[in-house]
Protein backbone atom coordinates (compact mmCIF):
# COMPACT_ATOMS: atom_id res chain seq x y z
CA UNK A 1 0.00 0.00 0.00
CA UNK A 2 1.48 3.66 -1.04
CA UNK A 3 1.33 6.01 1.41
CA UNK A 4 -1.71 7.93 2.05
CA UNK A 5 -2.06 11.49 0.59
CA UNK A 6 -5.38 11.49 0.88
CA UNK A 7 -8.83 10.05 1.33
CA UNK A 8 -12.30 10.16 -0.27
CA UNK A 9 -15.92 9.49 1.99
CA UNK A 10 -17.73 8.25 -0.87
CA UNK A 11 -16.99 6.28 -3.79
CA UNK A 12 -19.09 9.01 -6.62
CA UNK A 13 -17.67 12.32 -4.51
CA UNK A 14 -16.05 15.10 -6.65
CA UNK A 15 -13.37 15.90 -3.76
CA UNK A 16 -10.97 14.04 -1.28
CA UNK A 17 -9.12 15.35 1.66
CA UNK A 18 -5.26 15.91 2.40
CA UNK A 19 -4.36 14.37 5.01
CA UNK A 20 -0.55 14.70 4.95
CA UNK A 21 1.04 18.17 5.43
CA UNK A 22 3.25 17.54 2.18
CA UNK A 23 0.83 18.08 -1.26
CA UNK A 24 2.61 20.39 -3.54
CA UNK A 25 1.99 21.08 -7.23
CA UNK A 26 3.22 18.33 -9.65
CA UNK A 27 3.10 15.48 -7.14
CA UNK A 28 2.08 12.30 -7.89
CA UNK A 29 -0.23 12.00 -5.09
CA UNK A 30 -2.81 8.11 -3.68
CA UNK A 31 -5.54 7.91 -1.78
CA UNK A 32 -8.53 5.59 -0.89
CA UNK A 33 -11.47 5.50 -1.05
CA UNK A 34 -13.25 4.70 2.15
CA UNK A 35 -16.17 2.56 1.79
CA UNK A 36 -14.79 0.77 -1.01
CA UNK A 37 -11.01 0.92 -0.21
CA UNK A 38 -10.23 1.63 -3.63
CA UNK A 39 -7.07 3.33 -4.96
CA UNK A 40 -6.91 6.51 -7.10
CA UNK A 41 -3.75 8.83 -8.52
CA UNK A 42 -3.51 11.72 -10.01
CA UNK A 43 -1.12 14.73 -10.44
CA UNK A 44 -1.89 17.62 -7.53
CA UNK A 45 -1.73 21.13 -9.60
CA UNK A 46 -1.73 23.06 -6.25
CA UNK A 47 0.06 22.45 -2.99
CA UNK A 48 -3.18 21.28 -0.80
CA UNK A 49 -2.49 22.01 2.96
CA UNK A 50 -3.56 19.22 5.65
CA UNK A 51 -7.04 18.74 5.95
CA UNK A 52 -8.25 21.09 2.35
CA UNK A 53 -10.00 19.32 -0.61
CA UNK A 54 -8.62 17.86 -3.77
CA UNK A 55 -10.91 17.44 -6.78
CA UNK A 56 -10.88 13.97 -8.29
CA UNK A 57 -12.63 15.70 -11.69
CA UNK A 58 -13.17 18.72 -13.87
CA UNK A 59 -15.81 20.78 -12.79
CA UNK A 60 -17.52 23.55 -14.76
CA UNK A 61 -19.34 26.79 -12.89
CA UNK A 62 -22.45 25.39 -11.26
CA UNK A 63 -21.66 21.68 -10.80
CA UNK A 64 -22.66 21.10 -7.50
CA UNK A 65 -19.78 19.32 -5.17
CA UNK A 66 -20.31 16.04 -4.04
CA UNK A 67 -18.94 14.89 -0.51
CA UNK A 68 -20.38 12.32 1.75
CA UNK A 69 -22.26 11.27 -1.17
CA UNK A 70 -24.29 14.61 -0.34
CA UNK A 71 -24.50 17.84 -2.35
CA UNK A 72 -21.72 20.41 -0.43
CA UNK A 73 -22.32 23.27 -2.82
CA UNK A 74 -21.55 24.84 -5.69
CA UNK A 75 -18.40 25.74 -8.37
CA UNK A 76 -17.94 29.19 -8.87
CA UNK A 77 -15.37 29.37 -10.40
CA UNK A 78 -13.75 26.45 -12.97
CA UNK A 79 -11.68 23.77 -11.32
CA UNK A 80 -9.52 20.90 -12.64
CA UNK A 81 -8.70 17.86 -11.51
CA UNK A 82 -5.65 17.51 -9.04
CA UNK A 83 -6.77 21.56 -8.31
CA UNK A 84 -6.75 23.02 -4.74
CA UNK A 85 -11.11 22.95 -3.80
CA UNK A 86 -11.87 25.63 -1.74
CA UNK A 87 -13.50 29.07 -0.71
CA UNK A 88 -11.84 30.74 -4.23
CA UNK A 89 -14.18 28.35 -6.64
CA UNK A 90 -16.70 26.60 -3.98
CA UNK A 91 -19.91 28.39 -2.63
CA UNK A 92 -22.58 27.64 0.02
CA UNK A 93 -26.11 27.07 -1.77
CA UNK A 94 -27.26 28.13 1.46
CA UNK A 95 -26.31 31.56 2.41
CA UNK B 1 -20.06 -3.64 25.13
CA UNK B 2 -22.65 -4.20 27.16
CA UNK B 3 -20.46 -6.12 30.18
CA UNK B 4 -18.50 -2.90 30.46
CA UNK B 5 -18.88 -1.12 33.60
CA UNK B 6 -17.66 1.93 36.11
CA UNK B 7 -16.81 3.41 39.28
CA UNK B 8 -19.45 6.00 40.07
CA UNK B 9 -21.18 7.73 42.59
CA UNK B 10 -25.18 6.78 43.08
CA UNK B 11 -26.97 9.83 43.87
CA UNK B 12 -30.25 9.95 46.22
CA UNK B 13 -32.57 9.86 43.04
CA UNK B 14 -31.08 6.91 41.12
CA UNK B 15 -28.51 9.13 38.81
CA UNK B 16 -24.91 8.28 38.70
CA UNK B 17 -22.32 10.93 38.55
CA UNK B 18 -18.76 10.60 38.05
CA UNK B 19 -17.34 13.63 39.84
CA UNK B 20 -18.67 14.84 43.22
CA UNK B 21 -18.60 18.46 43.36
CA UNK B 22 -20.02 21.12 46.14
CA UNK B 23 -21.45 23.41 44.47
CA UNK B 24 -21.45 26.99 45.20
CA UNK B 25 -23.80 28.25 42.96
CA UNK B 26 -24.99 32.09 42.54
CA UNK B 27 -28.73 32.95 41.40
CA UNK B 28 -27.69 35.97 39.68
CA UNK B 29 -24.81 37.86 38.73
CA UNK B 30 -24.99 40.28 41.60
CA UNK B 31 -24.44 37.14 44.00
CA UNK B 32 -21.09 36.27 42.22
CA UNK B 33 -19.04 37.62 44.49
CA UNK B 34 -20.35 36.13 48.21
CA UNK B 35 -20.39 33.03 46.37
CA UNK B 36 -16.61 33.55 45.29
CA UNK B 37 -16.02 34.51 48.76
CA UNK B 38 -17.64 30.86 50.34
CA UNK B 39 -15.76 29.05 47.69
CA UNK B 40 -12.63 30.84 49.11
CA UNK B 41 -13.07 30.13 52.42
CA UNK B 42 -14.22 26.25 52.22
CA UNK B 43 -11.50 24.18 50.26
CA UNK B 44 -12.99 21.76 48.17
CA UNK B 45 -15.72 23.64 47.06
CA UNK B 46 -16.53 24.55 43.33
CA UNK B 47 -17.75 27.78 42.53
CA UNK B 48 -19.81 28.72 39.15
CA UNK B 49 -20.23 32.62 38.65
CA UNK B 50 -22.11 33.70 35.60
CA UNK B 51 -23.60 36.95 34.27
CA UNK B 52 -27.24 36.90 34.53
CA UNK B 53 -30.39 36.37 36.66
CA UNK B 54 -31.63 39.68 37.50
CA UNK B 55 -34.82 41.23 34.97
CA UNK B 56 -35.64 38.38 32.99
CA UNK B 57 -39.18 37.11 31.69
CA UNK B 58 -41.06 34.74 30.32
CA UNK B 59 -39.39 31.87 28.09
CA UNK B 60 -35.82 33.62 28.82
CA UNK B 61 -36.42 33.27 32.10
CA UNK B 62 -37.81 29.66 32.41
CA UNK B 63 -34.55 28.81 30.97
CA UNK B 64 -32.57 30.36 33.30
CA UNK B 65 -34.35 28.66 36.30
CA UNK B 66 -33.77 25.39 34.50
CA UNK B 67 -30.54 25.86 33.63
CA UNK B 68 -29.52 26.84 37.32
CA UNK B 69 -31.52 24.31 39.07
CA UNK B 70 -30.72 21.90 36.48
CA UNK B 71 -26.52 22.17 37.24
CA UNK B 72 -27.53 21.96 40.55
CA UNK B 73 -28.99 19.04 40.36
CA UNK B 74 -26.60 17.08 37.57
CA UNK B 75 -25.63 13.69 39.85
CA UNK B 76 -22.07 14.97 39.65
CA UNK B 77 -22.74 17.53 42.00
CA UNK B 78 -23.20 16.20 45.63
CA UNK B 79 -24.71 19.08 47.12
CA UNK B 80 -25.34 22.64 46.78
CA UNK B 81 -25.21 25.93 48.33
CA UNK B 82 -27.35 28.76 46.57
CA UNK B 83 -26.73 32.41 46.90
CA UNK B 84 -29.07 35.15 45.57
CA UNK B 85 -30.17 38.70 45.81
CA UNK B 86 -33.69 37.95 47.44
CA UNK B 87 -34.85 35.34 49.09
CA UNK B 88 -37.86 34.17 46.49
CA UNK B 89 -35.80 32.90 43.54
CA UNK B 90 -33.70 32.19 45.66
CA UNK B 91 -35.75 29.22 47.52
CA UNK B 92 -37.24 28.54 43.99
CA UNK B 93 -34.18 27.02 42.81
CA UNK B 94 -33.38 25.06 46.18
CA UNK B 95 -36.44 23.50 45.91
CA UNK B 96 -35.89 22.58 42.21
CA UNK B 97 -32.25 20.82 43.04
CA UNK B 98 -34.10 19.63 46.29
CA UNK B 99 -36.53 17.27 44.11
CA UNK B 100 -33.13 15.31 43.59
CA UNK B 101 -32.80 14.72 47.26
CA UNK B 102 -29.47 15.58 47.89
CA UNK B 103 -28.20 18.38 50.46
CA UNK B 104 -29.21 21.77 49.58
CA UNK B 105 -29.87 24.96 51.36
CA UNK B 106 -30.24 28.41 49.94
CA UNK B 107 -29.09 31.87 51.49
CA UNK B 108 -30.04 35.72 50.61
CA UNK B 109 -28.17 38.75 50.83
CA UNK B 110 -30.77 41.56 51.22
CA UNK B 111 -31.28 42.33 54.95
CA UNK B 112 -27.93 40.50 55.65
CA UNK B 113 -24.85 41.85 53.59
CA UNK B 114 -22.73 39.86 51.90
CA UNK B 115 -20.77 39.76 55.20
CA UNK B 116 -23.14 37.50 57.39
CA UNK B 117 -24.42 35.74 54.49
CA UNK B 118 -21.10 34.53 53.51
CA UNK B 119 -20.60 33.36 57.11
CA UNK B 120 -23.42 31.46 57.18
CA UNK B 121 -23.35 29.96 53.81
CA UNK B 122 -20.16 28.77 54.72
CA UNK B 123 -21.05 26.87 57.44
CA UNK B 124 -23.39 24.99 55.63
CA UNK B 125 -20.93 24.42 52.67
CA UNK B 126 -18.43 23.15 55.41
CA UNK B 127 -21.08 20.73 56.18
CA UNK B 128 -21.99 19.85 53.15
CA UNK B 129 -18.02 19.22 51.93
CA UNK B 130 -17.45 16.89 55.03
CA UNK B 131 -20.94 14.71 53.58
CA UNK B 132 -19.36 14.79 50.29
CA UNK B 133 -16.40 13.51 50.84
CA UNK B 134 -17.72 10.22 52.82
CA UNK B 135 -19.77 9.28 49.68
CA UNK B 136 -17.92 5.87 47.90
CA UNK B 137 -17.57 4.82 44.31
CA UNK B 138 -19.67 1.93 43.64
CA UNK B 139 -19.68 -0.32 40.44
CA UNK B 140 -22.32 0.66 37.92
CA UNK B 141 -23.61 -0.66 34.26
CA UNK B 142 -22.08 1.30 31.46
CA UNK B 143 -26.30 2.32 30.66
CA UNK B 144 -25.95 4.55 34.15
CA UNK B 145 -23.51 6.49 32.09
CA UNK B 146 -25.37 9.67 30.50
CA UNK B 147 -22.73 10.79 27.76
CA UNK B 148 -23.12 14.18 25.71
CA UNK B 149 -21.44 15.40 22.33
CA UNK B 150 -20.72 18.25 20.75
CA UNK B 151 -17.75 19.26 17.63
CA UNK B 152 -15.90 22.24 17.50
CA UNK B 153 -12.97 24.18 15.32
CA UNK B 154 -13.98 21.32 13.25
CA UNK B 155 -12.25 21.16 9.94
CA UNK B 156 -12.06 18.47 7.24
CA UNK B 157 -10.20 15.80 9.60
CA UNK B 158 -13.14 16.04 12.34
CA UNK B 159 -15.48 14.38 9.37
CA UNK B 160 -12.86 11.38 8.80
CA UNK B 161 -11.56 10.60 12.10
CA UNK B 162 -12.58 12.38 15.12
CA UNK B 163 -16.60 12.84 14.55
CA UNK B 164 -17.14 9.27 12.99
CA UNK B 165 -15.31 7.59 16.18
CA UNK B 166 -17.56 9.62 18.65
CA UNK B 167 -20.36 8.19 16.10
CA UNK B 168 -18.48 4.76 16.60
CA UNK B 169 -19.27 5.35 20.32
CA UNK B 170 -22.95 6.63 20.36
CA UNK B 171 -23.55 3.43 18.26
CA UNK B 172 -22.34 0.88 20.93
CA UNK B 173 -23.47 3.13 24.09
CA UNK B 174 -26.55 3.57 22.87
CA UNK B 175 -26.98 -0.67 21.78
CA UNK B 176 -25.57 -0.99 25.66
CA UNK B 177 -28.82 1.39 26.60
CA UNK B 178 -27.00 4.67 27.89
CA UNK B 179 -28.61 8.20 27.70
CA UNK B 180 -27.28 10.30 24.96
CA UNK B 181 -27.44 14.10 23.22
CA UNK B 182 -26.74 15.30 20.27
CA UNK B 183 -27.68 19.61 19.73
CA UNK B 184 -26.35 22.15 17.82
CA UNK B 185 -28.98 23.37 15.54
CA UNK B 186 -27.60 25.61 13.43
CA UNK B 187 -24.82 23.14 12.58
CA UNK B 188 -27.09 20.82 10.65
CA UNK B 189 -27.83 23.40 8.36
CA UNK B 190 -27.18 21.55 5.47
CA UNK B 191 -27.78 17.89 6.95
CA UNK B 192 -31.18 18.75 8.72
CA UNK B 193 -32.75 15.82 6.04
CA UNK B 194 -29.96 13.55 7.03
CA UNK B 195 -30.95 14.52 10.69
CA UNK B 196 -34.45 14.03 10.46
CA UNK B 197 -34.52 10.92 8.81
CA UNK B 198 -32.47 9.71 12.00
CA UNK B 199 -35.51 9.89 13.95
CA UNK B 200 -37.15 6.97 15.94
CA UNK B 201 -40.87 8.56 15.47
CA UNK B 202 -42.41 10.52 12.90
CA UNK B 203 -42.90 13.06 16.13
CA UNK B 204 -39.20 12.95 16.76
CA UNK B 205 -38.85 13.99 13.20
CA UNK B 206 -41.74 16.62 12.86
CA UNK B 207 -40.73 18.44 16.32
CA UNK B 208 -37.02 18.11 14.88
CA UNK B 209 -38.06 19.93 11.48
CA UNK B 210 -39.62 22.39 13.02
CA UNK B 211 -36.77 23.14 15.82
CA UNK B 212 -34.45 23.66 12.97
CA UNK B 213 -36.68 25.66 10.55
CA UNK B 214 -37.10 28.15 14.09
CA UNK B 215 -33.18 28.70 13.92
CA UNK B 216 -32.89 28.59 10.58
CA UNK B 217 -35.49 31.54 10.21
CA UNK B 218 -33.77 33.15 12.68
CA UNK B 219 -30.60 33.63 11.68
CA UNK B 220 -31.68 34.63 8.45
CA UNK B 221 -34.04 37.36 10.12
CA UNK B 222 -30.81 38.27 12.14
CA UNK B 223 -28.08 37.94 9.64
CA UNK B 224 -26.51 41.51 8.25
CA UNK B 225 -24.20 39.64 5.63
CA UNK B 226 -24.05 35.91 4.11
CA UNK B 227 -22.85 34.51 7.39
CA UNK B 228 -19.92 33.14 5.27
CA UNK B 229 -17.54 34.46 7.78
CA UNK B 230 -19.56 33.07 11.13
CA UNK B 231 -20.31 29.46 9.37
CA UNK B 232 -18.04 28.06 8.75
CA UNK B 233 -15.59 29.97 11.44
CA UNK B 234 -12.01 31.03 10.16
CA UNK B 235 -10.51 28.28 11.78
CA UNK B 236 -13.06 25.58 10.31
CA UNK B 237 -11.80 27.46 6.39
CA UNK B 238 -8.46 27.40 7.45
CA UNK B 239 -8.77 24.13 8.30
CA UNK B 240 -10.57 23.16 4.81
CA UNK B 241 -14.12 23.15 5.34
CA UNK B 242 -15.70 24.94 2.90
CA UNK B 243 -19.41 25.05 3.15
CA UNK B 244 -21.99 25.25 5.93
CA UNK B 245 -23.34 22.13 4.29
CA UNK B 246 -19.90 20.34 4.52
CA UNK B 247 -19.17 21.58 8.15
CA UNK B 248 -22.73 19.78 8.64
CA UNK B 249 -22.53 16.15 6.86
CA UNK B 250 -18.99 16.18 8.81
CA UNK B 251 -21.18 17.40 12.18
CA UNK B 252 -23.93 14.67 11.80
CA UNK B 253 -20.83 11.42 12.07
CA UNK B 254 -21.16 11.69 15.61
CA UNK B 255 -24.07 10.36 15.63
CA UNK B 256 -22.92 7.20 13.97
CA UNK B 257 -24.85 5.26 11.82
CA UNK B 258 -27.79 3.06 13.64
CA UNK B 259 -28.18 5.33 16.80
CA UNK B 260 -32.03 7.15 16.92
CA UNK B 261 -33.23 9.86 18.82
CA UNK B 262 -36.55 9.57 20.47
CA UNK B 263 -36.90 13.30 21.17
CA UNK B 264 -36.16 16.90 20.69
CA UNK B 265 -35.42 18.63 23.93
CA UNK B 266 -35.61 22.46 24.78
CA UNK B 267 -32.11 23.93 25.93
CA UNK B 268 -31.49 22.46 29.33
CA UNK B 269 -34.59 19.89 29.22
CA UNK B 270 -33.39 16.81 30.91
CA UNK B 271 -34.41 13.40 28.93
CA UNK B 272 -37.77 12.11 30.01
CA UNK B 273 -38.29 9.15 27.30
CA UNK B 274 -36.15 6.06 28.71
CA UNK B 275 -32.70 5.42 27.65
CA UNK B 276 -31.47 6.54 23.88
CA UNK B 277 -30.13 9.23 21.40
CA UNK B 278 -31.73 12.96 22.59
CA UNK B 279 -31.34 15.86 20.22
CA UNK B 280 -31.05 19.66 22.00
CA UNK B 281 -31.72 22.90 20.67
CA UNK B 282 -28.80 24.28 21.20
CA UNK B 283 -26.42 27.25 19.66
CA UNK B 284 -23.33 25.57 18.37
CA UNK B 285 -21.03 28.09 20.33
CA UNK B 286 -19.21 25.19 22.33
CA UNK B 287 -19.68 26.69 25.96
CA UNK B 288 -23.19 27.46 25.95
CA UNK B 289 -24.22 24.07 24.25
CA UNK B 290 -22.06 22.35 26.95
CA UNK B 291 -23.54 24.21 29.52
CA UNK B 292 -26.77 23.12 28.32
CA UNK B 293 -26.02 19.45 27.77
CA UNK B 294 -24.62 19.49 31.81
CA UNK B 295 -28.28 20.99 33.01
CA UNK B 296 -29.76 18.61 31.32
CA UNK B 297 -27.98 15.83 33.42
CA UNK B 298 -25.27 14.61 31.25
CA UNK B 299 -22.31 13.80 33.61
CA UNK B 300 -19.54 13.34 31.00
CA UNK B 301 -18.86 15.19 27.58
CA UNK B 302 -17.10 14.33 24.14
CA UNK B 303 -15.65 17.05 22.02
CA UNK B 304 -13.92 15.93 18.94
CA UNK B 305 -11.97 18.75 17.45
CA UNK B 306 -9.75 19.34 14.04
CA UNK B 307 -7.71 22.81 14.31
CA UNK B 308 -7.92 22.32 18.43
CA UNK B 309 -10.82 23.23 21.14
CA UNK B 310 -9.66 24.17 24.83
CA UNK B 311 -13.12 24.23 26.02
CA UNK B 312 -14.27 22.37 29.38
CA UNK B 313 -16.75 22.87 32.21
CA UNK B 314 -17.14 23.16 35.83
CA UNK B 315 -18.97 19.83 36.67
CA UNK B 316 -19.27 17.65 33.47
CA UNK B 317 -15.60 16.21 32.14
CA UNK B 318 -15.21 17.24 28.88
CA UNK B 319 -12.53 14.89 26.43
CA UNK B 320 -11.22 15.80 23.12
CA UNK B 321 -10.83 13.52 20.27
CA UNK B 322 -8.40 15.22 17.42
CA UNK B 323 -7.45 13.20 14.43
CA UNK B 324 -5.49 16.20 13.02
CA UNK B 325 -1.96 14.96 13.07
CA UNK B 326 -0.75 19.09 13.44
CA UNK B 327 -3.26 19.70 16.40
CA UNK B 328 -2.03 16.49 18.18
CA UNK B 329 1.59 18.20 17.59
CA UNK B 330 0.85 21.56 18.88
CA UNK B 331 -1.77 21.32 21.34
CA UNK B 332 -0.96 17.97 22.37
CA UNK B 333 -1.81 19.26 26.22
CA UNK B 334 -5.82 19.61 25.03
CA UNK B 335 -6.17 16.07 23.44
CA UNK B 336 -6.87 12.96 25.73
CA UNK B 337 -7.53 11.06 22.23
CA UNK B 338 -5.31 11.03 19.48
CA UNK B 339 -6.90 8.81 16.47
CA UNK B 340 -4.80 10.46 13.60
CA UNK B 341 -4.27 6.82 12.82
CA UNK B 342 -7.38 6.95 11.42
CA UNK B 343 -6.01 9.22 8.78
CA UNK B 344 -2.69 7.45 8.03
CA UNK B 345 -5.62 4.50 7.18
CA UNK B 346 -3.85 2.45 10.28
CA UNK B 347 -6.50 2.49 12.69
CA UNK B 348 -9.88 1.42 11.69
CA UNK B 349 -13.26 3.20 13.25
CA UNK B 350 -14.30 0.37 15.16
CA UNK B 351 -10.56 0.77 16.97
CA UNK B 352 -11.04 4.11 17.32
CA UNK B 353 -14.37 3.67 18.79
CA UNK B 354 -13.75 1.03 21.79
CA UNK B 355 -10.38 3.28 22.11
CA UNK B 356 -12.87 6.18 23.08
CA UNK B 357 -14.61 3.95 25.29
CA UNK B 358 -11.96 2.88 27.17
CA UNK B 359 -10.86 6.65 27.79
CA UNK B 360 -14.43 7.76 28.46
CA UNK B 361 -14.03 4.69 31.34
CA UNK B 362 -11.09 5.90 32.84
CA UNK B 363 -12.30 9.64 32.68
CA UNK B 364 -15.72 7.89 34.25
CA UNK B 365 -13.60 6.21 37.05
CA UNK B 366 -12.10 9.40 38.36
CA UNK B 367 -8.85 9.98 35.91
CA UNK B 368 -9.33 13.86 34.93
CA UNK B 369 -9.27 15.00 31.58
CA UNK B 370 -7.06 17.54 30.28
CA UNK B 371 -10.01 20.08 30.36
CA UNK B 372 -10.18 19.67 34.03
CA UNK B 373 -6.47 19.86 34.68
CA UNK B 374 -5.90 22.91 32.87
CA UNK B 375 -8.61 24.08 34.55
CA UNK B 376 -10.83 24.84 32.08
CA UNK B 377 -14.54 25.54 33.73
CA UNK B 378 -16.29 27.25 31.26
CA UNK B 379 -20.24 28.01 31.83
CA UNK B 380 -22.07 29.84 29.43
CA UNK B 381 -25.65 30.65 30.11
CA UNK B 382 -27.60 30.94 26.92
CA UNK B 383 -30.25 34.21 27.02
CA UNK B 384 -32.62 34.11 24.92
CA UNK B 385 -33.75 38.30 24.41
CA UNK B 386 -32.66 41.36 26.33
CA UNK B 387 -34.26 41.46 29.61
CA UNK B 388 -36.80 43.64 31.36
Amino acid sequence: MSETHFLVHDKDDSVGVAVVETIKAGMQVTGYKMDTNEEITLKALSDIPLGHKIALKDLAVGDTIIKYDQDMGKVVAAIQAGDHAHVHNIKTKRW
Amino acid sequence: MTDKTFMGYRRENGRVGIRNHVLILPLDDISNAACESVANNIKGTTVIPHAYGRLQFGADLDLHFRTIIGTGSNPNVAAVVVIGIEPGWTQRVVDGIAKTGKPVAGFSIEQNGDINTVCAASRKAKEFVHFATAQKREECPISDLWVATKCGESDTTSGLSANPTVGNFIDKLYAAGSTLCFGETSEITGAERIVAERAATPEAAEKFMKTWEAYNDFIMAEKTDDLSDSQPTKGNIEGGLTTIEEKALGNVQKIGKQAKYVDVLEPAEAPAKGAGLYFMDTSSAAAECNTLQAAAGYVLHLFPTGQGNVIGNPIMPVIKITGNPRTVRTMSEHVDLDVSAVLRHEMTLDQAGDALIDEAIRAANGRNTSAEVLGHVEFSMTKLYRSA
